[in-house]
C-alpha cells in the first residue's frame, strides 16, 4: 500500500486511471487505427481515382435482419473483417527462425506504443478527473524515452528472422529511427523555452493562456514578441512533423519496408496475428505522434470559444473529441503525404537526416532562445 | 513508493542483471541488461528522481543498447555459444566481485553519512527537472562545459576509429 | 510525484496483457496448415535462400548510432536548460544564452569534424 495514502484513496486512483487507460486504449485509440488503415484506403483509393474497399457492412442478417446494415460510404464493416481475419490465419513460425525472439519482436513493437500514450493529456476535465492517464512532471521526456525502446522490436524482428531481407529491413529501420529522433529532440526544445517545462498538461495549460503556439491569434491579438517567436516555432513545427513521419516508418521514408528493395522489410517473416501487432504498432505510434504534435503545437484539447471541463460534463466531452478531432485532421495529412512524395534514396534520407534537419534545429533552438533572451 | 514495488523492481534488476552473465546467447544478454535498466529507471522514480530515471530509459536503454546490439549482430553467434567456459577466467572474476564487496563494506562502514537515512524531500509539489536545470547552470557550470569537452573528445575518437572503415 | 507513476505502470500492464491475449487468441483460433521445406524457407521471392541469412552490413550503421549516443546526450543537457531558461533570464540575464551557446559551439567542433570525414556520407 502506499504510505502516503490512503486506502479509499489509493483505490480511487487505481479504478480511475485503469477507467482512462481502458478509455484511451480499446475505446479511442485501437478504434482509431482500425479506421485510420480503412481512411487510408478510402484515401487512397480516391487519389488513384478508384474505389476501394466499399462492400463490407455489418453482417446483421446472420441476425434475422432482412438486409446487412451498410451505412454512408459502405466497407465501414472492413476493419472489422480485417481483426476477425487476422486472428483466424494460420499461425504460422517458419522453421529457420529463432523462436523466442521471433514471438517476442511484436510484442515488444507494439507495447511501447500504447505505453507512450499515458502520459498524453487528451482532454481537460471529465466530471473532476484529468482527462490524462499519467500526469507527469517529464512528460515529453517520457514519450521520447519510451518510444525509444520501441526500435528493440524491429530489430529483434530483423535479428530474429533469420533471413535477408528482414536482417536488412531492420538494421535500416533502427538506423533511420536513430537519427531522427535526435531532430525531434532538437524541434521540441523551442517548445520547450516558451512554456517553460517539460510537462504537457503545462504546456497545454500555456497554450491555453497564451494561445496556441502555432496560431497565437487563438487567444486574443499577439504582441510583437510573440509575432517574433512565432517564426522558429512555425520551424520548429515543419522539422518536428518530418521527423515524426520518419519515426514512424511513413511514406517518404517507409525505406525499412521498401517493397521494390526489401518485399515487406523487418516483417517480411511474419503472418497472422504477430504481423498484425506491427501494423497495429506501427498506426498507434502514428496517433501518439500526431497526438505529440497536437499538445506541442495545436493547443491540445484548446478550441477558441469553448470552456474547459469545469463548465460541465458536456464540455469535458467537447474537449475530448476537439482533440480527437484535431489528431484525425493530422492522420489525413499523413496520408495525404503517402500518396503526394516518392520515397527517399537512404543517402538522401540519411543526409536530410544528419545535415538538413539536424541544423536548421540546432540554429532554431538558439533563434528561439535569442528572441527570449534579446526582446522585450 | 510502497515497499512491494521496491522489492519487485530490485528483484527484477537482480534477476536479469545475473541473467546477464549467465546467458550463452549474446542478445539474451543485451536485452536483459536492457530490462535491467528499465528496473533501475524505476527505482529512480520511485526515489523522486524523475529526471534521472527518463534519461536512464532514453540515453542507456534507447541509445547505448542499441549500438550493443548492432555490434552483437556483427558477431557470429554460433561461435560464441559454442565456446566453452574459461574457468580461470571464472575464479578471477570471482576474486575481484568479493574484493570489491568487501572494499564497498568496509568503506561504507567508517562513513558515517552512509548510515544516515535519505533526507526527506520537501512536502508539495516539485519539477525536478526545473531543480537540476537550476543547479546545473548556476553552481555546476563549469563542470557541465567540461563535459561538452569529453563528447567533442568522444565524437572524434568516433570518426578517428572507423575512418579506416569510411575511406 | 511518485502517485503520478501508478498509472504509468497499469498502463505496461494493460498493453502487456493485450499483446499476449492477442497472440494467445490467435494461436487458439487460427488455423494449422501442413509444414513443407519449401514453407519453412526463409522469403527470397520464391527463389531457393543463397548466401548468408545475416549479410554484414556498413560500418556506416555503427558510425550513425555511436554518434547519436553523443548528440543524444547534449539534447539531455538541453531539456532542464529550456525549463529553466526564462526563470534564469529574469534572475541572472543573458548568462544562460552563453554558458549554453559555448557548450553546443564545443559540440558542433565535433560534428563539423564528422562532416568534413565524410562519416555522414552514405554516397560511395
Amino acid at each position: 500500500m502506499m504510505s502516503f495514502l490512503s486506502s479509499s484513496d489509493f483505490w480511487f486512483l487505481v479504478g480511475t486511471s485503469l477507467a482512462k487507460t481502458i478509455f484511451l486504449i480499446f475505446l479511442v485509440v485501437l478504434p482509431m487505427v482500425s479506421y485510420t488503415v480503412y481512411a487510408e484506403r478510402r484515401v487512397s483509393a480516391a487519389m488513384q481515382d478508384r474505389s476501394g474497399p466499399n462492400r463490407v457492412g455489418f453482417p446483421i442478417s446472420l441476425l434475422g435482419f432482412k438486409k446487412d446494415f451498410s451505412p454512408f460510404l459502405g466497407g465501414l464493416g472492413q476493419p472489422v473483417a480485417d481483426a476477425v481475419k487476422f486472428l483466424l490465419k494460420e499461425d504460422f513460425v517458419p522453421g529457420h527462425v529463432n523462436k523466442p525472439y521471433f514471438w517476442l519482436a511484436p510484442c515488444l513493437a507494439m507495447i511501447p506504443s500504447i505505453v507512450v500514450l499515458a502520459a498524453i493529456p487528451f482532454g481537460s476535465t471529465f466530471l473532476g478527473v484529468d482527462m490524462v492517464v499519467a500526469n507527469l512532471n517529464v512528460g515529453i521526456l517520457y514519450i521520447f524515452a519510451i518510444s525509444s525502446v520501441g526500435v528493440y522490436g524491429i530489430v529483434l524482428a530483423g535479428w530474429s528472422s533469420n533471413s535477408k531481407y528482414p536482417f536488412l529491413g531492420g538494421i535500416r529501420s533502427t538506423s533511420q529511427m536513430i537519427s531522427y529522433e535526435l531532430g525531434l529532440g532538437f524541434s521540441a526544445v523551442p517548445v520547450l523555452l516558451i512554456a517553460g517545462s517539460t510537462s504537457l498538461t503545462k504546456i497545454t495549460q500555456y497554450q491555453v493562456d497564451h494561445g496556441w503556439l502555432l496560431l497565437p491569434f487563438t487567444a486574443g491579438m499577439p504582441g510583437l514578441r510573440e509575432i517574433l517567436l512565432w517564426i522558429p516555432v512555425v520551424i520548429a513545427f515543419v522539422t518536428f512533423t518530418i521527423c515524426m513521419f520518419a519515426e514512424t516508418n511513413r511514406l517518404p521514408f517507409d525505406l525499412p519496408e521498401s517493397e521494390t528493395e526489401l518485399v515487406a522489410g523487418y516483417h517480411t517473416e511474419y503472418s497472422s496475428m504477430k504481423f498484425a501487432l506491427f501494423f497495429l504498432g506501427e498506426y498507434t505510434a502514428m496517433i501518439a505522434g500526431s497526438s505529440l504534435i497536437v499538445v506541442l503545437f495545436l493547443g491540445g484539447w484548446n478550441f477558441p470559444f469553448i470552456p474547459d471541463g469545469s463548465a460541465g460534463w458536456f464540455w469535458g466531452l467537447v474537449n475530448i473529441s476537439v482533440f480527437f478531432g484535431k489528431v484525425a485532421v493530422l492522420l489525413f495529412f499523413f496520408i495525404w503525404v503517402r500518396w503526394t512524395l516518392p520515397r527517399f534514396r537512404y543517402d538522401q534520407l540519411m543526409k536530410l537526416g544528419w545535415l538538413y534537419i539536424f541544423e536548421i534545429a540546432l540554429v532554431n533552438v538558439f533563434l528561439t532562445a535569442g528572441i527570449l533572451a534579446f526582446t522585450k | 513508493m510502497s515497499p512491494i514495488l521496491f522489492w519487485v523492481f530490485a528483484l527484477m534488476m537482480l534477476v536479469f542483471g545475473v541473467a546477464v552473465v549467465v546467458n550463452r546467447n549474446p542478445v539474451a544478454s543485451a536485452l536483459s541488461l536492457v530490462v535491467s535498466f528499465l528496473g533501475l529507471a524505476a527505482l529512480f522514480v520511485s526515489l523522486d528522481a524523475f529526471f534521472i530515471g527518463v534519461v536512464q530509459v532514453l540515453v542507456y536503454a534507447g541509445a547505448v543498447m542499441v549500438l550493443f546490439l548492432f555490434i552483437i549482430m556483427l558477431l557470429d553467434l554460433k561461435a560464441e555459444q559454442r565456446r566453452k567456459l574459461n574457468l580461470a577466467a571464472w575464479a578471477g572474476g570471482g576474486l575481484v566481485t568479493l574484493i570489491f564487496v568487501a572494499q564497498l563494506w568496509a568503506v561504507l562502514k567508517r562513513f558515517p553519512l552512509g548510515r544516515q537515512p535519505f533526507p526527506a524531500l520537501p512536502p508539495g509539489p516539485h519539477d525536478d527537472v526545473r531543480e537540476v536545470g537550476m543547479v546545473l547552470f548556476s553552481t555546476h557550470n563549469l563542470p557541465f562545459q567540461v563535459v561538452g569537452v569529453l563528447i567533442l573528445v568522444a565524437t572524434i575518437g568516433v570518426v578517428i576509429l572507423s575512418k579506416r572503415e569510411l575511406k | 510525484m511518485v502517485k503520478d507513476y501508478l498509472p504509468v505502470l497499469l498502463q505496461v500492464l494493460v498493453a502487456i496483457g493485450f499483446a499476449a491475449a492477442a497472440l494467445i487468441v490467435s494461436v487458439i483460433l487460427g488455423k494449422t496448415g501442413k509444414r513443407n521445406p519449401t514453407k519453412d524457407s526463409a522469403y527470397e521471392c520464391g527463389m531457393k535462400p543463397e548466401g548468408p541469412s545475416q549479410p554484414r552490413f556498413s560500418v556506416k550503421f555503427y558510425v550513425v548510432a555511436m554518434l547519436f549516443i553523443l548528440f543524444d546526450i547534449e539534447i539531455v543537457f538541453m531539456y532542464p536548460w529550456a525549463v529553466v531558461y526564462r526563470e534564469f533570464l529574469v534572475a541572472h540575464g543573458a548568462q544562460i544564452f552563453w554558458s549554453m551557446l559555448s557548450f553546443v559551439s564545443v559540440l558542433t567542433v565535433g560534428y563539423v569534424y564528422a562532416v568534413m570525414k565524410g562519416a555522414l556520407d552514405w554516397k560511395n
